[in-house]
């Protein structure tokens, strides 16, 4: 770690990540979040979760598309900051905004369709929050591992459901997310198409 | 020429060359670092919504109503909202679907000259200039409470006089049942319509003894002012049992049917919004539970009335009608 040639690089992230979040907690309570504060805040720490969530599954397409390796050291920071986004929006929603009115989180969650698929997404998002540290990889061994975390595209998928469904007529800007998640998406199945191709050749090659 | 060596500075203020390089990299990193993470900050700051309070932070003096206003019955002694959330804060989804967009974009709409059409099952149809509309009827002042279908609420002392004032004035035939209403059509002044996300014209209708309810309102103003544009200038409908959207902006025509009109939102998602969308507390929205809501400018969310409270007034007109089916 102490030769990565950005040391700068994840603190940064870290720093400029959490700054919206810091700007939420001192513009909420001072009023500066317009009419109706506590919607605002939960539609920002929402589209950030988003937003940090499809960054963090773009680490890999860029080195596939770009040869760049540089993202696959700040992909355990963006996938962080988005879970930490997606815990402030739970939060902000359960104690801000229904004041822990437990009947109603709970109707809220077996009962609206929207509220149900961000639940999910954030419940799929802890185990990969526990697991993001080096001892774990080592401990469940990298391709355990790496199956495990792959339930981060579910998580996004099920994000932008739960965008889409909220939105009461203009679905523009989540299908947006949709479509960058679905490219991202689409270059890790060509990936590993191209992977099983060279697989296959190389064992037809070489018949055991 | 001297043979001494030049004088050289004591080592102890010579700085070592590796300590020397390692400073440079420090403040290279160190730049880096604070241009990527505000270059971050920067960028998400941008992806969040933008929160604008334009406007004026107190009711302003312009448009100020001169002559004499009537205080009407129903009022709610309920502390009204403050006039910036109430002209700032609006769905009004021809100038755009951010609250803001209206206080923002509704400049371009023009109110005067304005007419409004009535026609359909009365005995006097016709279309009447809007300054002499509503120089038929004194103006009265009602604080209603407000509840929108997203869960929000809030006290708007509005101005305007009773529809049934009107219709009474235009003599309905025996053959009305309802009571239809239209939005202007016209993308240059409502550039949202230019995209087709709802069937414009807004529409919206009453059954005709709903209309006729003397809390019902043809609003012209609020807080002693004209109406501000993006709250629907220069007339537009205040149904306060009802959930907002009901209460049609920038009308331009009235029309009294026989049948059931379609109204804007049930023919964009009739599971969600119905024909008489009174508050119901018991019945939910598919994406919001309407046994509560938060008043707007308070912090705690408080439970909803049956017809927003006013379930004495109106609670009569639905006698017998099972409301989660008639949402």
């Amino acid at each position: 770690m102490a030769s990565s040639p950005y040391p700068w690089l994840n603190p940064a992230l870290v720093v400029g990540g959490l700054s919206p979040l810091v700007m939420l907690a001192v513009q909420g309570p001072r009023g500066e979040l317009g009419p109706n504060a506590i919607e605002a805040a939960l539609h920002q720490t929402g589209l950030l979760a988003l937003v940090l969530l499809l960054a963090s599954l773009a680490c890999t397409p860029l080195r596939l598309v770009a040869g760049w390796t540089w993202p696959a050291r700040v992909r355990r920071t963006l996938g962080l900051l988005a879970f930490t986004y997606a815990v402030a929006h739970f939060l902000v929603y359960a104690v801000v905004d229904q004041g822990l009115a437990w009947g109603t989180l709970w109707a809220d969650v077996t009962e609206r369709p929207f509220i149900t698929v961000g639940f999910a997404a954030l419940v799929l998002l802890v185990p990969l929050a526990v697991t993001s540290t080096n001892r774990w990889v080592r401990r469940l061994g990298f391709p355990r591992w790496q199956r495990l975390h792959r339930l981060a595209y579910v998580a996004a998928a099920l994000g932008v459901v739960h965008f889409v469904w909220r939105v009461k007529k203009d679905v523009t800007e989540p299908l947006l997310y949709g479509a960058v998640l679905a490219v991202l998406l689409a270059l890790r199945v060509g990936e590993a198409l191209r992977k099983r191709r060279v697989r296959a050749a190389a064992a037809a090659r070489n018949p055991a | 020429m001297s043979d001494t060596p030049p004088a050289e500075p004591p080592s102890s203020e010579v700085t070592p060359e590796k300590t020397y390089l390692r400073r440079r990299e420090l403040l290279k990193n160190a730049g880096l670092f604070a241009g990527t993470a505000v270059a971050v900050a920067g960028g998400l700051h941008l992806l969040g919504r933008k929160q604008t309070r334009p406007m004026d932070r107190f009711v302003p003096d312009a448009g100020r109503v001169t002559f004499p206003v009537v205080k009407g019955p129903y009022d709610t002694d309920e502390p009204p909202t403050s006039y910036e959330d109430v002209t700032t804060y609006n769905n009004f989804y021809e100038f755009g679907f951010d609250k803001n967009d209206p206080a923002r974009f509704a400049h371009t709409l023009k109110t005067r000259p304005w007419s409004v059409v009535i026609d359909g099952e009365v005995h006097k149809p016709q279309t009447v200039d809007m300054e002499q509309l509503s120089s038929w009827f004194p103006l009265e002042e009602r604080v209603y409470r407000m509840r929108c279908v997203e869960a929000w609420s809030m006290v708007i002392p509005w101005l305007g006089f009773p529809l049934a004032a009107l219709l009474q004035r235009v003599a309905p035939t025996s053959h009305a049942k309802y009571v239809a209403f239209t939005t202007l059509l016209d993308s240059e002044q409502m550039p949202g319509q230019r995209r087709g996300l709802l069937d414009w014209p807004y529409t919206e209708a009453l059954r005709l003894d709903e209309a006729q309810h003397p809390l019902t309102l043809m609003a012209t103003g609020l807080y002693g002012r004209e109406l501000p544009n993006q709250n629907g200038a220069p007339l537009r409908l205040v149904v306060p049992w009802k959930y907002g959207f009901k209460g049609i902006k920038s009308i331009v025509r009235i029309t009294l049917t026989r049948e059931e009109p379609m109204t804007t939102w049930r023919l964009a998602a009739p599971r969600e919004y119905g024909f008489y969308a009174n508050v119901n507390p018991a019945v939910s929205h598919p994406r919001w539970s309407q046994a509560s809501e938060r008043r707007i400018g308070d912090f705690e969310r408080r439970p909803t009335l049956p017809f927003n409270g006013y379930a004495e007034q109106v609670a009569h007109l639905y006698t017998g009608m099972d409301l989660r089916r008639f949402y």
